[in-house]
């Protein structure tokens, strides 16, 4: 067992509130991740959780004891650093072992322990090389099999991809996935990279500014984002949004005009919605369509393509001065600066009021 | 006009020859000191100073007959290792404190230490040779230890807390993770770590302890008496006797010389060591 909850969590740093009451529930052999744009929390989340921070006020409870003002070490959870964190002085056996040496375990079970974990990640040819002699994907495995050999309740993750490049993260990212599996274990991972959390995570807690936006599966946060915010933040290309003005509410949804005249019917409930009140369009790039300028009433301009070979992702640019993205096939070709017309999948289209609060859908897409 | 490896020649050649005299003048005056060391007092006189002359070593014969180099000697060693390793001691946790736990206050408190050095000890000559007077410390080598443990804790602590400053704090936490207590973070991740710095620190302290002068000379007398006080001793009641000067001060430079020469090849190896990332 190992389950984590969290109650009303504050942190208070040198007067500025970085936590600002965080509630939240981790289930046994839950993949989490915390994601959020810099300077959301989220790091600081998890340092306190692990204890690395002093808690200001609320509760952090492991299988219903509470943790809050225990030592890291008595926590019975391991961290894995973005920096990796290894003893530069040790060799791979001694950064792995280390923490069982200090426990006292016994030498012969140290050992196995080791063996295992570098079975496991593949370390065993290196075990009595320095840190210093390894490569970034290497060191990260070890930071990895240090966590391992501690079986530890909870893993938590900072960032650990971030000091990757490119192809070694996807790598990693898959590793990670295997070994979550393998391991069967709880993990917490904290990225700001969204496909990281969207790749890996059983349940994605979106935090903006101190506090958690929405939790859920990944494809929940994908399909039914509470907020502006959410839809905005996951999903890449972004979502696009347009200004929009509420032309009628009826049983079958919302009637809006956007800036360039078109009008949409979004299937949404929006009955404390006014004739007349501002709200705006959510349009993620593969619900938009680009067709003939002639054959549609929503018209714009293209301004720069990227050619990624399976899609290409225009760049357009409203009458308005607002900028969507458009995902189109991989031969799309046009000349930039023409003159497009754009066609709205409405039953993907997500509708926001004047306080950035997603209006609920009538009926859930397919 | 000279081509690129033309000028890039010059330079190296003209930051050689810049290298070359500095350190010439840093090694003159020790240069100077051990030829004088080996002439006749007659030939320590003369005017123009001679640079080519007959060795002697009746200077060295004549300082050891006339006093116990070795008690002094003793002394120098006993009180430096023994200053060094107490203010070690006291060093090392107050950096780590300053370095991985930084409040707001801790740039004030390194610079109120600092401060401290600013004071000229002759100012408080008079109020410590009281206490020590009163606490029976005068002419001991504890009294000496203490006060050059004192004198040289602002400078141990800043050298340290700037090492340390370089480690990344997470070696520290993964440590604090896996179960180490504040002891062996310290003994067993920091200090391995930063051993460079700590060399750096050690031979630092030790040099200035060696070569204090001003307490030694004003608080001790015979029994708890360093080198220093030995050189001291030959500059005053006959007049001045330059060779022999020369001899006694060669004779108390020549350990921590040594010793600093052979540990700086170890200092070097400590000091590149820093690959930490």
């Amino acid at each position: 067992m190992s389950d984590l909850t969290i109650k009303n969590l504050k942190k208070v740093f040198e007067g500025l509130e970085i936590i600002k009451g965080i509630d939240l529930d981790i289930r046994d052999h839950e993949f989490v991740v915390f994601v959020g744009p810099s300077g959301c929390g989220k790091s600081t989340l998890l340092r306190l959780i692990a204890g690395l921070e002093e808690v200001t006020s609320g509760h952090i409870y492991l299988d219903d004891k509470e943790i809050t003002d225990i030592a890291p070490a008595k926590r019975d959870l391991a961290m894995v650093f973005q920096t990796y964190a290894l003893y530069p002085h040790m060799t791979v056996r001694k950064n792995m072992s280390f923490a069982l040496d200090l426990a006292g375990i016994d030498k012969k079970e140290v050992e196995a322990k080791v063996n295992e974990a570098a079975r496991i990640l593949e370390l065993e040819p290196l075990l009595e090389r320095k840190p210093k002699a390894l490569s970034g994907g290497q060191r990260q495995r070890v930071a990895i099999g240090r966590a391992i050999v501690r079986h530890p309740k909870i893993f938590l993750f900072d960032e650990p991809l971030s000091n990757l490049d490119a192809a070694l993260r996807v790598q990693m990212r898959l590793e990670l996935a295997r070994l979550h599996q393998e391991l069967n274990a709880t993990m917490i991972y904290v990225t700001h990279d969204q496909v990281e959390a969207m790749t890996l995570a059983d349940k994605v807690v979106v935090l903006n500014a101190g506090r958690v936006e929405q939790v859920g599966s990944p494809l929940t946060l994908y399909h039914h984002p509470v907020n502006r915010f959410v839809a905005g933040f996951i999903g890449t290309p972004k979502m696009g949004f347009l200004k929009a003005k509420v032309e009628s509410v009826n049983a079958g949804g919302v009637l809006v005009s956007l800036s360039c005249g078109h009008q949409v019917e979004i299937a949404v409930k929006g009955e404390h919605l006014q004739r007349g009140s501002r709200v705006t369009l959510g349009v993620r790039p593969e619900h938009l369509r680009i067709t003939a300028a002639s054959d549609s009433t929503f018209k714009a301009k293209l301004t720069v393509s990227e050619h990624l070979g399976a899609d290409t992702f225009c760049y357009v640019e409203t009458a308005d001065q607002e900028v969507l993205t458009v995902r189109a096939a991989g031969h799309f070709q046009m000349k930039f600066g023409s003159d497009i017309g754009l066609e709205l999948d409405v039953q993907q289209c997500h509708l926001f009021d004047d306080q950035d609060r997603t209006l609920a859908r009538i009926t859930t897409p397919l | 006009m000279l081509t690129l490896k033309q000028t890039r020649q010059l330079r190296t050649f003209l930051l050689g020859s810049l290298a070359w005299i500095v350190a010439l003048l840093v090694f003159f005056p020790i240069f100077w000191m051990l030829l004088t060391s080996f002439k006749t007092e007659l030939d320590a006189f003369s005017s123009p100073p001679q640079l080519f002359f007959t060795p002697t070593f009746e200077n060295y014969i004549q300082v050891d007959s006339r006093s116990n180099y070795f008690h002094y000697a003793m002394n120098s060693v006993v009180v430096s290792f023994g200053a060094t390793f107490l203010g070690m001691l006291l060093a090392i946790p107050a950096a780590y404190s300053m370095a991985f736990f930084e409040t707001k206050r801790t740039k004030g408190t390194l610079l109120w230490m600092l401060s401290t050095k600013m004071l000229p000890p002759v100012g408080v000559l008079v109020p410590i040779y009281l206490i020590f007077k009163d606490v029976g410390l005068l002419d001991t080598r504890t009294g000496l230890i203490l006060i050059y443990t004192l004198i040289n804790l602002p400078i141990m602590v800043w050298m340290l807390y700037t090492y340390f400053k370089e480690i990344p704090k997470d070696i520290l936490e993964a440590a604090r993770l896996d179960g180490a207590t504040p002891m062996q973070e310290i003994l067993r991740v920091l200090l391995p770590i930063s051993k460079g710095g700590i060399a750096s620190t050690l031979l630092l302290s030790l040099i200035l302890c060696w070569n204090e002068a001003f307490w030694s000379l004003n608080l001790t007398a015979s029994s708890a008496a360093p080198l220093t006080a030995l050189v001291a001793s030959y500059s005053s009641p006959e007049g001045l006797f330059w060779a022999k000067l020369s001899a006694v001060s060669t004779l108390a430079c020549a350990p921590i010389l040594i010793f600093g020469w052979f540990s700086q090849k170890q200092l070097v190896r400590g000091l590149s060591f820093g690959a930490v990332k």
